[in-house]
């Protein structure tokens, strides 16, 4: 198969203003990836689909990735003029200072899909697709009427992470039922705490089980047992 | 009222069998226990292996699996419930005609098992139905299966017809419907039947909804 800079040279050479981006991976795996935009993505996923040389007739995978709003700090040197008395005598002076600067990195939904070619024999071809943001703009197209196999798998995104698919035929909720109002694979899902007792706690199981102790004996809960301390 | 055991045992020497109605009425029932025939997940495969000639329930009178609830006596929670399927074990039971028993199979079956922790599994059907079984295991062989039926059939012939310690179905004011849950926005509404589960829900989501807020504060 072409090389991941080669597809996407491709793909620029075929679908004009395609937005196609190449993300590196940087580990052993190196398994490189095209983050397409979500404009010209059915264009892109048909023109991988039809072309020739790369036949990816085969939608192996599709995932969901939540990246939730991001705080990073950075470290900044600054110069300022500052005023001091030396000997004396008062000198305008200047000075760098180290700063601390943080910004927050707005978060967004991802869709990934793994492409194969069974006709060629090979693959995978990553291709991912951001959305907007995490709240209110979490459109992306759908693949379902390029690969059919798309269906059940971005139902399932839809229904764990709330990407919505524009162009889906049937977009309901996969797993949980109609009615469910959260995304449960979202970073920021509060799940209902019916924590019970518990042989073997750890982790934050042991924290849970420890925070339900101190709050109230009167209630019958069976957290008591001798793994939880 | 029981007969000495030694004037039966007697008797029975000479080709008189003596027995009482509760007897002979226990031991109908405790012979014909048909399970309903449905399987939730992987515990399903070592029930019906348990069905089938190696171990073979038919020995204790279970031989046909129902495929309809209204001719079941016995419903075996074999497998995950999920809280999307919780429901619809509820109903079935509903539609078991008295008496009926449940035997709760598997580590899933009788707490949830390795999916506890997880946010679409329900920790435990007795949660919503009586359970009569409760079989740990994961999945339990089906030695353990033919174990609990014992079991089952040893609590049958224990039951009394009359006095207060009557089985549900006996007693004019027992509750005999369970009420279904019904999917909620976040949870399964109620998160449990009182009348069966012993604990305080309530108290938990309060704490839950407390710990939503301050979790979202910080």
């Amino acid at each position: 198969m072409k090389t991941v800079e080669e597809i996407k040279a491709a793909i620029e050479a075929a679908v004009p203003g395609a937005g196609v981006e190449f993300v590196r991976n940087p580990g052993p795996a190196a398994e490189h990836s095209l983050r397409v935009a979500p404009a010209s993505a059915v264009a892109v996923a048909t023109f991988l689909r039809d072309d020739a040389d790369l036949a990816l007739d085969f939608l192996s995978n599709v995932s969901g990735v939540d990246w939730p709003d991001k705080e990073i700090a950075e470290k900044v040197k600054v110069t300022r003029t500052v005023t001091k008395t030396v000997d004396g005598v008062e000198q305008q002076m200047e000075e760098t200072v180290d700063e601390t600067r943080k910004r927050i990195e707005p978060g967004c939904l991802e869709a990934v899909y793994h492409l194969y070619s069974v006709a060629k024999k090979h693959g995978p071809l990553v291709i991912r697709m951001k959305t907007a943001n995490r709240s209110d703009q979490v459109e992306l197209p759908s693949f379902t009427p390029v690969w059919r196999s798309a269906e059940f798998q971005e139902r399932e995104v839809f229904d764990l992470y709330g990407i919505i698919f524009a162009g889906h035929p049937d977009l309901r909720r996969l797993l949980m039922w109609e009615g469910f109002k959260d995304h449960p694979m979202r970073k920021d899902y509060v799940e209902p705490d019916d924590y019970e007792y518990e042989p073997t706690p750890h982790d934050h199981v042991l924290a849970r089980a420890q925070e339900h102790k101190n709050r109230d004996q009167r209630t019958e809960i069976r957290d008591q047992g001798p793994g939880v301390a | 009222m029981a007969v000495d055991q030694n004037l039966k045992i007697e008797l029975g020497k000479q080709g008189v069998l003596v027995t009482t109605i509760q007897e002979l009425y226990n031991w109908g029932r405790r012979s014909s226990v048909w399970p309903m025939q449905f399987g939730l997940a992987c515990c399903a495969i070592e029930m019906i292996a348990t069905t089938m000639a190696r171990y073979d329930l038919a020995r204790f009178g279970a031989e046909v699996f129902r495929p309809s609830p209204r001719q079941a006596d016995l419903m075996i929670v074999s497998g995950t419930v999920t809280k999307k399927m919780a429901p619809q074990v509820v109903r079935l039971y509903n539609q078991m005609a008295e008496p009926r028993y449940v035997i709760a199979m598997g580590a899933c079956a009788i707490s949830g098992g390795p999916f506890k922790q997880g946010y679409n599994v329900l920790k435990g059907i007795d949660r919503y139905i009586p359970v009569d079984v409760h079989i740990p295991g994961c999945p339990p062989r089906p030695e353990a299966l033919l174990q609990a039926f014992i079991t089952l059939q040893k609590k049958i012939d224990g039951q009394h017809l009359t006095g207060p310690d009557r089985p549900r179905y006996l007693d004019a004011n027992a509750q005999g419907e369970f009420p279904v849950p019904e999917r909620g926005e976040h949870d399964l509404e109620p998160t449990s039947n009182q009348g069966v589960w012993p604990v305080q829900i309530q108290g938990l989501r309060d704490y839950g909804q407390a710990t939503a807020k301050r979790l979202t504060e910080n």
